[in-house]
């Protein structure tokens, strides 16, 4: 009896692993049905402008390749949305189109394992050529750009600055006299939101015209472990003016509190008078206030020298087809349209331009808002802007919106914030196995 | 239980009862095959990742391919200056979340057993936040909770107190989180006492009463020590759920602000978000292993304080 259990457990046993590893590895069916109208999926993240933009794209799409249909799916903005963008991938679940960033974040998600290549298509030539580097891994290019170029910059409200006679500041010094001179007149100076905590960072990353212009040397330095945000005295004064501006009582009172939607609200009307932040939140002022878009103006972030006054610029995210994709030619349709004058057309009309294409012969409408026309000038001249970081080195840690969080509260001084974002982009240098720092 | 050993197949077929003497030894009458489904799963979805993730906590892994590196994940994660932070932040949520648990759901099963107006009404309401979504039990909170418009704040001020900026304070952030937890889990806390209590036998609170104990002293010298099973129960699940806690935290602050109210699940959820997945499993085992070292004991020490009695 006891010989016969022990067999019928092991038995038991054998046959539980075999099924359990089967259930572990099993993976979803995927239906494909054959027809005359195809339908392809396209994942694009939840903002109202990029739907918006990509639902009339789509529409433009069909209509100008009858039989495809292009169904728009969304996913969560930040990090959660890099979530399931990752899984997706990696499980070969990817919709057949998706929307990703360019630059360091792409070589997250591992493009060669992950992505088709598309360096031989024809339609990558109306791509300029500006813009190939930040979605090129290795040897290849994969990906076009969805949506304009835009700048890491300070969004002002011009009614504000008219009423205190101020103009727009060219170094830090002027920066922080216009600022106190606005405070005096009972208005908040610096617009902070750190609710919304990734708006934290632009006074780091949008500072990076400066660093490069004082060091031309440390993107290739810093991606080879050898120049460090806390130790070079050009990178650490992102941190340094942040903790300044915070300490000097220049941000609005509930900045802990305050939303990314809600900052906007208080730039437009006239609450705060500056606000540090990406352009393409200009798209979205343009919804929700668009007869008072015209109020707002844009400079650089200023640094120390008049003459050097430079704009941190931002590459769009940009348009991927994953290899697990089953319909590559309706796919690369899509991609080629996207890449195409017609393409951008489709999204000036949906949501408006917040800066200049990266598809050639695209044209800006006559009725840009006033903030972007102050960004073109810098735009044109290449000597007066710089890409942010995140374009020219593949080491960006993952912590640093918490990071600048700290130091603009007053948590952590400037100097500890720097040098724990040195350590937190260790890991991701880690990751990705790169040269000089294992 | 008890049905398995009833009567009735006795009294319709003696026969084969007699022809299985060694059911009495504690042999389940089912076969093993009974077993498989639950096993199969229980190994595909426990077992499995469980071995596989202590396998993954020795590698750098991109989900796709993996490199062998040994500790260096523990190493990288016991620098994480987060770590620490969130490490202490666990306990005092765990302790904090556990100990008003207790306190409150014995007062409120106390109260909720006597003759009260609309008992099984307030029961009810009692039990309802436990079936609210931990993310939009936070998110309703978190609007409560703003410093300036919030309604809390608004109330306080109506009576002239200056409330607290709850959630953007750092040294208020994972206090006032430990509090909405309390307040949508003592629900569950209070039905486990509720049990207990109700499970009494009423003789002996007839007797105090003969005897002329106030209703302290009755609470004191009966409820209390005789609700220890409950007690047992609601301090282990509130620890391990205090200890694992993740999803309020991450609905209200995301750790913030910065890593100021950090737990441990929320730093590994972090390093998971940055791609970093052999960092992340690591930081689950050490989880893992902190949650088992103090539940085990924990364990074993409330259950047999109740053996001995």
């Amino acid at each position: 009896m006891a010989a016969k259990s022990k067999q019928r457990w092991a038995a038991l046993a054998g046959g539980v692993t075999v099924l359990a590893l089967a259930l572990t590895g099993c993976s979803g069916g995927n239906s494909n049905s054959g027809g005359d109208a195809k339908t392809i999926t396209w994942l694009v993240d939840n903002a109202e402008n990029t739907v918006a933009a990509a639902e009339k794209v789509a529409e433009e799409f069909t209509a100008a390749n009858p039989g495809i249909k292009v169904e728009v799916e969304t996913r969560p903005q930040g990090g959660d949305g890099d979530n399931i963008v990752k899984t997706r991938l990696s499980t070969g679940d990817m919709a057949d189109v998706f929307n990703y960033n360019t630059g360091s974040l792409l070589q997250q998600i591992n493009p060669e394992e992950n992505l088709q290549p598309i360096t031989n298509e024809t339609y990558l030539s109306n791509v300029t050529d500006s813009f190939k580097p930040v979605v090129t891994s290795g040897s290849e290019v994969y990906g076009v750009p969805f949506s304009t170029g835009m700048a890491g910059a300070v969004l002002y409200n011009k009614k504000v600055y008219e009423k205190l006679g101020l103009s727009v500041p060219k170094t830090w010094d002027e920066f922080m006299d216009n600022s106190r001179k606005i405070k005096d007149a009972g208005i908040a100076p610096i617009i902070q939101s750190y609710q919304t905590t990734w708006t934290s960072q632009l006074f780091v990353l949008g500072d990076f015209a400066n660093v490069v212009t004082a060091d031309p040397s440390f993107p290739a330095d810093y991606t080879a472990n050898k120049a460090k945000y806390a130790t070079n005295a050009a990178a650490v004064k992102g941190f340094e003016h942040l903790e300044e501006a915070g300490k000097a009582g220049l941000f609005n009172e509930d900045f802990a509190s305050t939303t990314y939607q809600q900052a906007q609200d208080m730039l437009v009307n006239g609450e705060g008078a500056q606000y540090p932040i990406l352009s393409f939140a200009l798209n979205n002022i343009k919804v929700t206030y668009p007869d008072k878009l015209n109020d707002l103006g844009l400079f650089p972030l200023p640094g120390d020298d008049a003459s050097k006054n430079k704009l941190t610029v931002w590459m769009p995210g940009g348009t991927y087809i994953p290899k697990s994709s089953k319909n590559m030619e309706e796919a690369k349709k899509l991609q080629a349209f996207i890449a195409s004058k017609a393409g951008c057309d489709a999204q000036t009309a949906a949501v408006g331009a917040a800066g200049p294409y990266l598809v050639k012969d695209c044209e800006l409408p006559s009725d840009v808002p006033d903030a972007v026309k102050d960004m073109l000038p810098y735009f044109e001249d290449q000597a007066k802007n710089s890409p942010a970081l995140e374009f020219l080195s593949p080491v960006k840690g993952p912590a640093l919106e918490q990071i600048t969080v700290e130091v603009g509260s007053g948590i952590r001084s400037a100097k500890d914030g720097a040098a724990l974002y040195d350590e937190d982009v260790k890991k991701q240098a880690k990751q990705l196995n790169l040269p000089g720092w294992n | 239980m008890t049905l398995n050993t009833a009567p009735t197949p006795t009294a319709v077929r003696p026969v084969p009862q007699a022809a299985h003497p060694k059911r009495r030894k504690g042999k389940s009458p089912y076969p093993y095959w009974f077993y498989l489904p639950a096993a199969v799963i229980y190994t595909a979805l426990f077992l499995v990742p469980t071995v596989v993730s202590f396998f993954f906590s020795l590698t750098r892994w991109n989900l796709s391919e993996f490199t062998f590196i040994g500790l260096d994940n523990f190493v990288q994660l016991f620098q994480e200056p987060a770590l620490i932070k969130g490490l202490t932040n666990t306990f005092i949520y765990g302790l904090v979340t556990s100990v008003l648990k207790v306190v409150l759901g014995m007062l409120l099963a106390v109260l909720l057993t006597s003759q009260i107006i609309a008992r099984g009404y307030l029961r009810s309401v009692m039990f309802f936040p436990v079936l609210l979504s931990s993310i939009g039990v936070g998110i309703v909170f978190t609007a409560l909770m703003d410093p300036r418009n919030g309604m809390i704040n608004e109330g306080l001020a109506a009576i002239g107190i200056q409330g607290p900026a709850w959630l953007t304070d750092p040294a208020w952030a994972l206090i006032s989180v430990a509090l909405v937890d309390v307040w949508k889990g003592v629900g569950l806390a209070t039905v486990i006492y509720i049990a207990g209590i109700v499970s009494i036998p009423q003789e002996y609170f007839e007797a105090a009463k003969m005897d002329g104990a106030s209703s302290f002293k009755s609470f004191f010298n009966i409820t209390l020590p005789l609700a220890r099973p409950a007690t047992a129960t609601v301090i282990i699940l509130s620890l391990i759920g205090g200890l694992r806690s993740f999803d309020l935290i991450w609905a209200m602050t995301k750790g913030g602000p910065g890593f100021t109210s950090d737990v441990i699940a929320s730093v590994i959820y972090k390093q998971y978000q940055a791609g970093f997945y052999g960092l992340s499993t690591a930081g689950n085992v050490v989880l893992f292993v902190i949650v088992t070292a103090i539940i085990l004991p924990l364990s074993m020490f409330l259950n047999r304080k109740e053996v001995e009695q």
